[in-house]
């Protein structure tokens, strides 16, 4: 039964694969290679803490690493421990009941760390601004780095938006090295 | 709407659906579409014996401070009682009086990239002897946003109830605040929101099979399942401007016509996966190291489904036969039936079969209707008047059920029921019949919303 079904794949003709938008593509690598290298010896680790979001925002997180947009060749990927994270990426608004655990997901991160704050929710709490649930973006927890706008925003815009936040925070090798805090970025 | 006496509403017999209260009510939804009420008395009401009141029960609760006196089960639902810097009281959760019981703590922040929620799992050795799952973390209150705004305002915490399910939930809230203000919306827009809610079911359809695959150690499915819901969101963001399709679907009618090329991209997408699903779901069927995690694991029994029959795949799964698309059914369905297909085995391989078996009928209805498109109006507006409305559309996951009290054209009172309220407590069930390592699986399989119980 697997020969058939390799078989199968061999001799059927399959429609020609999407792709991601190779120019693009190319031109997000090359500014990769240019600031991350300077940082944290270019691999990234994210931690993802949703804070009271409708789950629009994680949907288009997962689609990041499918084989299409493919997070992971521009040495970002997905950790499932703070201690292993150099970013906190939060999504959703800041909803009560999550602000101590995001709170405490921030603090078992080793410093330094970028912030990021994904969707219109957690800029400033989106289309649930006024609800006493609510208390409000994602800043009301921790000082963020990035803002990445969308309701959601698609798994392109997340990458580009990822990859200029590293570029902007990427040392300049010129200078005289420092110990970073999570203030300095 | 029936009013009940007290004495009747306790004792009334049908397929439970949701209890919600407004300020002088309590209102119980049984199927196919039977809405009964009683009046509160000192803010409380008869609790109901069915095993799926206890969460809309405790809802009730936590949202409006009603009372159902008699109900067993008085725990919080999605009130944490939070100290001013946010910190709360942890529950006590009690295990089996066995000897050898040990405690596991999941979450609110999941290893996956999902949404928050706490499970406490007591185990011996890693046998699962109890599941208690701890919800509201993603509480946003959705609810009482809607109070005092117009419907075509109030669309857009509708269409946020539940990102996955954003076209179904606006299209319920939608029904529902026509069937209120009695306005029929016209053919097309119907027709637009029958194609972007069977998309939005293929997307999920496709991405759930792949990642409970990737649970079971094959990659390769997820990669190529994951890719397949990509290119359908590539063709909805072409046809409709949103990868998700939300805030399209209005009362009235849809907020925007399919682009000129929309059709040809939804076509292409649709190509693809038909070509390939025979060949992903032979692994499926022919992988013995795949058969061995999915089959007999997390079972959901007959019995067990009759005693809440929950909607959507995990009921179809475990011989429930309904749909809301078919029962009670809504256009354009009511011309275009929908083949529906039932399992009895109840399992995490069931649900996969259920989900596999409505995807072909998804693609069918969408090819018919992308043929047939009626070329009337888009919207029409609703008129500032007033009265109640229910409304349902199927999502993936099952029936999700909105209910409006419209006054002079603003909301006074909503409610929401998604299919996740009977399927949460169905979890705790399916994770007692395996061991640990295969709730990953088992949760998938069933995949409820926070969100869209959290409200």
């Amino acid at each position: 039964m697997v020969w058939k079904t390799a078989l199968n794949h061999i001799l059927s003709k399959a429609p020609a694969p999407a792709k991601a938008d190779p120019a693009q593509v190319k031109d997000l690598r090359a500014r990769l290679a240019a600031a991350s290298t300077t940082k944290l010896g270019r691999a990234l680790a994210i931690r993802h803490v949703p804070a009271g979001s409708c789950n629009g925002c994680e949907l288009e997180l997962r689609a990041t690493q499918n084989l299409i947009h493919d997070l992971t060749q521009y040495g970002l990927s997905f950790t499932p421990s703070p201690r292993h994270a150099d970013i906190l990426l939060i999504t959703g608004v800041a909803g009560r009941n999550m602000i101590e655990a995001a709170r405490q997901a921030r603090a078992a991160m080793p410093d330094p760390v970028l912030v990021v704050a994904l969707g219109d929710c957690a800029i400033d709490g989106g289309v649930f601004k006024a609800s006493p649930a609510v208390q409000g973006g994602a800043d009301t927890i921790t000082p963020i780095d990035l803002f990445i706008p969308g309701c959601p925003p698609t798994p392109t815009q997340i990458i580009q938006a990822l990859l200029t936040l590293i570029e902007a925070n990427a040392l300049d090798p010129m200078k005289k090295p420092r110990r970073l805090r999570a203030r300095d970025l | 709407m029936i009013l009940l006496s007290p004495a009747d509403w306790a004792a009334h017999q049908g397929k439970f659906i949701a209890l919600w209260t407004d300020a002088q009510y309590a209102y119980a939804l049984y199927q196919p579409q039977q809405l009964v009420a009683v009046e509160l008395v000192e803010g409380a009401y008869p609790a109901l014996p069915h095993p799926g009141a206890n969460w809309y029960q405790r809802l009730a609760h936590d949202l409006n401070g009603h009372k159902a006196q008699g109900a067993t089960d008085t725990r919080p639902a999605i009130e944490h009682f939070r100290n001013p810097d946010f910190t709360a009281p942890w529950p006590e959760f009690t295990s089996p009086g066995v000897e050898g019981v040990h405690q596991v703590a999941v979450g609110p922040i999941h290893a996956a990239i999902i949404e928050p929620g706490h499970f406490r799992f007591s185990l011996r050795g890693e046998e699962v002897l109890k599941l208690e799952a701890r919800l509201g973390y993603a509480h946003k209150g959705t609810l009482a946003l809607m109070r005092g705004k117009s419907p075509r305002l109030a669309a857009r915490y509708a269409a946020r109830v539940s990102g996955d399910a954003t076209v179904a939930h606006s299209l319920a809230f939608a029904q529902a605040a026509e069937t209120a203000l009695d306005t029929t919306p016209p053919a097309r827009a119907v027709y637009l929101r029958a194609i972007m809610a069977e998309l939005e079911r293929l997307a999920n359809h496709t991405s759930d099979i792949g990642a409970i695959a990737a649970d079971a150690g094959f990659a390769f499915l997820d990669a190529r399942f994951a890719l397949a819901r990509e290119t359908i969101c590539a063709a909805a963001a072409i046809a409709f401007g949103h990868r998700l399709m939300m805030d399209i679907v209005v009362p009235g009618g849809v907020a925007g016509d399919i682009m000129p090329e929309g059709a040809a991209a939804i076509i292409d997408a649709l190509s693809a996966l038909e070509f390939e699903l025979p060949s992903l779901t032979r692994v499926f069927e022919d992988y013995a190291s795949l058969q061995d995690r999915v089959i007999g694991t997390g079972i959901i029994s007959p019995a067990l489904a009759e005693a809440y029959h929950p909607g959507g795949y995990v009921g179809r799964a475990s011989g429930q036969a309904h749909d809301a698309r078919a029962q009670p059914g809504y256009p354009p369905y009511l011309d275009h039936p929908i083949h529906m297909p039932i399992q009895h085995e109840g399992d995490v391989a069931a649900r996969l079969r259920i989900r596999l078996d409505e995807i072909p009928e998804s693609i069918r209805s969408i090819r018919n209707w992308l043929q047939t498109l009626p070329t009337d109006a888009l919207a029409y507006a609703l008129p500032q008047t007033s009265g109640m409305g229910l409304g349902v559309a199927e999502s993936f996951r099952g029936p999700v059920w909105h209910w409006l009290h419209i006054e002079s054209g603003a909301i006074t009172t909503a409610f929401i029921a998604d299919a996740s309220a009977l399927h949460w407590p169905l979890l705790e069930h399916a994770a007692t019949t395996g061991i640990l390592a295969d709730f990953p699986l088992i949760n998938k399989s069933i995949n409820a919303s926070y969100s869209g119980v959290d409200l």
